[in-house]
């Protein structure tokens, strides 16, 4: 499966009978990595349930899009999709959390191979057994991540998949996540501007109420960018600023 | 540190009963004191031990009957929504008649064996049941059932792998009300009509003012109960530790 783009043209969407964003117009690039930022509340998360598709399993949620791939094929069965927390099955191990696809779509037993070795590349082969519970916030991370890649899609969509970890873990599976879905179409949400900076070929800035979307920023050179950066802490501000104005407008 | 617990609020109300029939020095045939009732309860221990046999039978089988049934309606009752919607109520009105009134049709239907006691446990106890599991499935994490759907799961593969599984610590509390009621619910249908049973064995003593063997056989359903609660808790705990 190849690595297509991603086109959202006047998308609107209404939370009981609340407008949250609308003419909604942007681009994710081909096996790039596209982030949409913004501030808590302003509908990041709600945009990349549309994208999957989940929005129209909420009550009182009115949709209105034009999503299109370059392609022509449908999303459908091409997504990977990791939420804002690790929505990992308690019941299950480490490694039938990973097989979880594999299962729902009742596929063969090889898969157990590429698992174990998904969670090896992730740094958890020694945990395949354990439950969730008795995992770190981070290796829990790192589990979502060996599911999302078992499911080999080219189209990863990720809701602030770093939120809840330390720096020190974030910067570790940021690397991680880079070296891993190479390749891949990637959405990444999120409200921390120097992440969206250091990880993503370009970067939208979603703001207001109802919420709308900038022409979208490209940084220079190529990710995984140095923090230190004179141009990315520039650029940092600039989103800053933007956010704050956003905020108050 | 439960068991101990349980030890010390058992000893302060033997304790108690006590000092009620010291303090108003009430006969044995109104309610006789603990040392009575322990001493009815050893030496009639063979008595009693014979006829708690059919009444665990059918207190056990009325609870797999129920487990059986109860989860099968709360499937139902969430995999066909229309379905579901009449067969709530159909629920409600069960619960809502007394079991005392419909054991003794239970026995001209099913005779004074055990089956009509089966049935009389199973009708008790299936609605905690139905209703614990029902309520499991319905809160199944939306973002879990999402998840699956995006991995390609079906409805009947999602039910297996993650709507049932997301229940179980649900049904869980339901099957630990289940066990519990479970003695009492087949003590009620020997009540009603039989030749056996602790439930036929209190009813005798009743009628010959032995009420020291009634509360003897009282404290055997107690522990009965206990014990069933404690083993399907402790099985709970082990086959659902994510609860």
């Amino acid at each position: 499966m190849t690595a297509c783009s991603i086109h959202i043209k006047n998308a609107h969407l209404a939370y009981k009978q609340q407008v949250l964003f609308s003419d909604l117009t942007f681009e994710i690039a081909g096996g790039q990595w596209t982030a949409v930022l913004g501030p808590s509340g302003v509908g990041k998360s709600t945009l990349i349930k549309m994208i999957t598709g989940h929005v129209q399993h909420y009550k009182d949620c009115q949709v209105e899009a034009n999503i299109t791939t370059s392609d022509g094929q449908p999303l459908e069965g091409r997504i990977a999709y990791m939420g804002q927390s690790d929505l990992l099955m308690p019941w299950l191990s480490v490694l039938d959390n990973v097989l979880l696809g594999e299962r729902l779509r009742a596929n063969g037993r090889q898969a157990k191979t590429k698992a174990k070795a998904l969670l090896e590349e992730v740094g958890l082969g020694k945990h395949v057994h354990e439950r969730p519970h008795a995992l770190s916030g981070g290796m829990r991370q790192r589990v979502a991540l060996a599911r999302t890649l078992m499911e080999a899609r080219p189209i990863v969509l990720m809701d602030e998949p770093f939120s809840a970890l330390d720096a020190i873990t974030r910067l570790r599976l940021q690397d991680l996540f880079m070296q891993t879905l190479k390749g891949k179409t990637v959405l990444l949400i999120t409200h921390d501007p120097l992440e969206a900076l250091r990880m993503c070929h370009q970067v939208f800035v979603m703001s207001g109420k109802p919420a709308k979307i900038n022409e979208g920023i490209k940084p220079p050179g190529e990710p995984l960018r140095a923090l230190d950066d004179d141009a990315i802490l520039h650029l940092q501000g600039a989103l800053l600023s933007h956010l704050t104005q956003g905020e108050e407008t | 540190m439960m068991l101990l617990r349980g030890v010390s609020a058992l000893v302060i109300l033997v304790v108690l009963w006590q000092c009620v029939v010291s303090l108003f020095q009430l006969p044995p045939y109104i309610l006789p004191g603990p040392i009575l009732v322990f001493h009815a309860f050893a030496s009639q221990f063979p008595l009693i031990a014979q006829q708690s046999l059919p009444t665990i039978t059918e207190a056990l089988l009325g609870f797999s009957l129920a487990l059986i049934i109860g989860c099968l309606a709360a499937l139902v009752m969430a995999l066909f929504r229309p379905l579901g919607l009449w067969l709530m109520p159909l629920l409600i009105i069960s619960q809502a008649i007394p079991t005392f009134a419909i054991a003794p049709i239970l026995v001209l239907w099913l005779g004074y064996g055990v089956a009509s006691k089966i049935i009389t446990t199973m009708i008790m106890l299936f609605f905690p049941i139905t209703s614990a599991c029902f309520d499991g499935l319905r809160a199944t994490n939306l973002e879990w059932l999402l998840l699956g759907k995006t991995m390609g799961g079906n409805k009947w593969r999602l039910l297996w792998h993650i709507r049932l599984p997301a229940a179980l610590p649900r049904l869980a509390s339901g099957i630990r009300v289940a066990a519990v009621m479970a003695p009492m619910g087949a003590v009620v249908g020997e009540w009603v009509g039989s030749s056996k049973g602790l439930g036929y064995l209190m009813l005798n003593a009743n009628a010959r003012m032995e009420i020291d063997m009634m509360f003897a056989a009282l404290i055997a359903i107690i522990a009965f109960a206990l014990i069933l609660y404690f083993s399907v808790d402790a099985l709970l705990k082990r086959y659902i530790p994510w609860q």
